[in-house]
């Protein structure tokens, strides 16, 4: 099984006629993804080789019965197309615009989880969500997946993401989903929606998380899956050698206290009894250990 | 981007925020112009962006033009941590009754903003946070909501200020909320905030931090980015639109992704080597970003191999093998490359560089061989 989406899920594009939009659009229908729709206001009425053009998300879904939507528009239009989706009637919302103004998407995550409590949203700033062989939404390579699981991916960085599928495909190791949840400062979706969302799938029988220095998502994971997770997880945290980040004063350094480096989060992970890896292949590596005993 | 006191104070009274009279001087004879205009006592502060310039000499109170002049002379130039001062802000100095502390940033973890106010200012908060905790008042807003006049009184009583103070904290709360959430700041933070004897209350000290990713609706920031960076490598970055971090290794680093550009730091590290820069050309970044990239990295004299680490996703590898040669035909890189392409039209990326690989230019399959390449070159 996957987890949020599946080989039934209908998506529409909103911003399918730009630039972007139409090369990672068409990407995704080329794999297999069922775009049923566009959405570009004033563009109604046209289409993009083939994919029918909207000017609302509304009438979109009300001709297509599309549940997802891949947004794909500039940052200063992003949360009104997030907010657009939602009374729209999507239920999964993947926005991998980057960029976004932080308070933008405090307003809009807080909008959403007051005005719409149905909604998941991925992102954004994220790769999206794929599916191997089954659905791909976002801008991920979808030749460097491997379907058939068992593995299932959690990672807040976009090309770690790239690099965690291609490591584990290499060695023949499939992937149930793999979910880019995004580095910005408020993420729809979080590491532990994820694990939560793995651990209910009976296919996937082991995860892999991928994390970054700053915030504490790393760490609320670790509690998360010390309580809760019964399937092993293997975590890489990139950043381990990275300059201190731009200081961002008192206020930030209270907010997050000793957490945040990557060596406290792999502390936290390791004592939640994950297997903590040094750089991305040695987490491949590690992944492929721990399949082929399960297997056996 | 964070801004000098100088230019938080100047944010902040755009929001009307009280701040003292005073100005800018990057001469002796400019502070005692803004000295003669703002009347004396004056405060003389060297305007840099790091901590504990008090401890260092960086603040100093005037009398009378000869200690203006005095004063000035002595912190134009010096070097504070690394930061040599090159521009003063003087303002009429301030009696205190009382000081405090207020803030607003993001909590994360709860993706609700978080006001902290302490009627134990002046002091580093860090500290009072450590041994006093009580003595912040947090106040969770949430941003479909913002900050009201009459949540804001409650606060100000329940962090225990003067009573004298409370009505005028109030109302600067709520400006300093509207310039926090209005002026798109990342932190927007006074320390301290003062009582005068006299019984105003106004902000002695400004740190803003500005939150970039809002700059298309700000284009009064224009002028703090010209004063942003020292470093020439940062500031050669900047100007190309590039995410660019100096470091003081020999390996240059380029990649797509900030995540993947750490990951590749690290890697470079644990096989023995030291990376010269983080620099992450973001998603989707075509030929002129990664021929501007490697521009920047060849400025460095310091680098004596380039890793470029590609796993391409929104970026289309074949357009940063294009932008490599385009980089190439433009100008003499000095060290050779390596590079590791992987992802969106891989194939067809590295069909283009083919023909042009030596022992200048050349490719590795995996990210780990690159970086062993990559640093045995530099230490060769």
């Amino acid at each position: 099984m996957s987890i949020f989406v599946d080989e039934n899920t209908k998506v529409i594009v909103q911003g399918l006629t730009g630039g972007q939009g139409r090369f990672h659009g068409l990407r995704n229908r080329d794999y297999g993804t069922r775009v049923v729709a566009g959405v570009t206001p004033g563009k109604g009425g046209t289409d993009v080789d083939g994919i029918p053009v909207y000017d609302t998300v509304g009438e979109a879904v009300a001709v297509t019965g599309a549940t997802a939507s891949f947004i794909v528009v500039p940052p200063r239009f992003a949360a009104d197309a997030i907010i657009e989706a939602a009374q729209g009637g999507i239920t999964f919302i993947v926005c991998i615009t980057e960029g976004i103004p932080a308070h933008d998407e405090a307003r809009t995550y807080n909008r959403l989880v007051a005005e719409f409590p149905g909604v998941r949203l991925l992102g954004p700033n994220c790769p999206g969500i794929i599916s191997p062989g089954k659905c791909n939404i976002g801008i991920t390579s979808g030749d460097i997946a491997l379907p058939g699981g068992p593995v299932g991916i959690v990672s807040r960085s976009g090309t770690l993401t790239y690099q965690a599928l291609h490591e584990l495909s290499q060695q023949g190791i499939g992937q149930t989903t793999c979910v880019g949840i995004g580095g910005d400062p408020v993420p729809g979706t979080n590491f532990i929606d994820c694990l939560a969302a793995f651990e209910a799938d009976p296919e996937t029988r082991a995860v892999m998380m991928i994390g970054e220095i700053g915030g504490s998502e790393e760490e609320r994971a670790a509690e998360w899956i010390k309580a809760h997770m019964t399937k092993p997880v293997v975590a890489y945290i990139a950043g381990v050698t990275a300059p201190a980040g731009r200081k961002m004063g008192h206020a930030g350094a209270i907010i997050s206290g000793s957490k945040g480096t990557a060596q406290a989060k792999m502390a936290a992970l390791a004592e939640a009894g994950v297997h903590v890896c040094q750089n991305p292949t040695e987490a491949g590596e590690k992944m492929v250990e721990i399949v082929r005993t399960l297997a056996g | 981007m964070d801004l000098f006191e100088y230019q938080g104070k100047q944010y902040f009274a755009r929001y009307g925020i009280a701040v003292s009279p005073g100005g800018v001087a990057d001469t002796v004879e400019e502070a005692v112009a803004v000295a003669e205009r703002v009347g004396y006592p004056v405060v003389v502060k060297a305007q840099v962006k790091v901590g504990g310039r008090g401890k260092a000499g960086g603040v100093k109170l005037a009398d009378n033009v000869d200690e203006v002049r005095t004063h000035a002379g002595n912190i134009l130039g010096l070097d504070i941590k690394g930061h040599v001062v090159r521009r003063l802000w003087v303002e009429h100095a301030t009696d205190i009754a009382e000081e405090y502390y207020a803030s607003f940033t993001l909590d994360r973890p709860n993706k609700v903003h978080l006001g902290m106010l302490s009627a134990q200012g002046g002091v580093e908060i860090e500290v009072v946070a450590a041994e006093n905790p009580d003595a912040i008042a947090m106040l969770s807003i949430d941003p479909r909501l913002g900050l009201d006049l009459e949540t804001a009184r409650r606060w100000v009583a329940e962090a225990g200020l003067t009573m004298a103070a409370r009505e005028q904290a109030a109302e600067l709360l709520v400006h300093l909320y509207r310039c926090y959430e209005d002026g798109d700041c990342d932190l927007a933070e006074v320390n301290p905030l003062v009582l005068t004897p006299d019984g105003r209350v106004h902000a002695l000290d400004a740190k803003v931090s500005l939150d970039e990713n809002a700059s298309f609706r700000h284009p009064e920031w224009d002028e703090y980015r010209a004063t942003e960076t020292e470093d020439p490598r940062e500031k050669m970055a900047k100007e190309k639109g590039l995410n660019y971090i100096g470091l003081d290794g020999t390996v240059g680093i380029i990649a797509n992704g900030a995540g993947l550009a750490m990951s590749t730091l690290d890697v470079v590290n644990q096989v023995g080597g030291t990376a010269a820069n983080f620099l992450d050309i973001g998603g989707g970044a075509n030929a002129d970003v990664m021929a501007a990239a490697l521009e920047v990295i060849n400025a460095d004299p310091k680098v004596r191999a380039i890793f470029v680490n590609i796993f391409g996703g929104i970026t289309r590898v074949d357009e940063v093998a294009k932008g490599v040669l385009e980089a190439l035909s433009r100008v003499e890189i000095a060290s050779p490359i390596v590079l590791r392409l992987d992802g969106t039209n891989a194939t067809e990326g590295r069909a283009i560089l083919a023909p042009h690989l030596n022992d200048r230019l050349m490719t590795e399959p995996t990210m780990l061989d690159a970086a062993r390449r990559a640093v045995a070159l530099a230490n060769a």
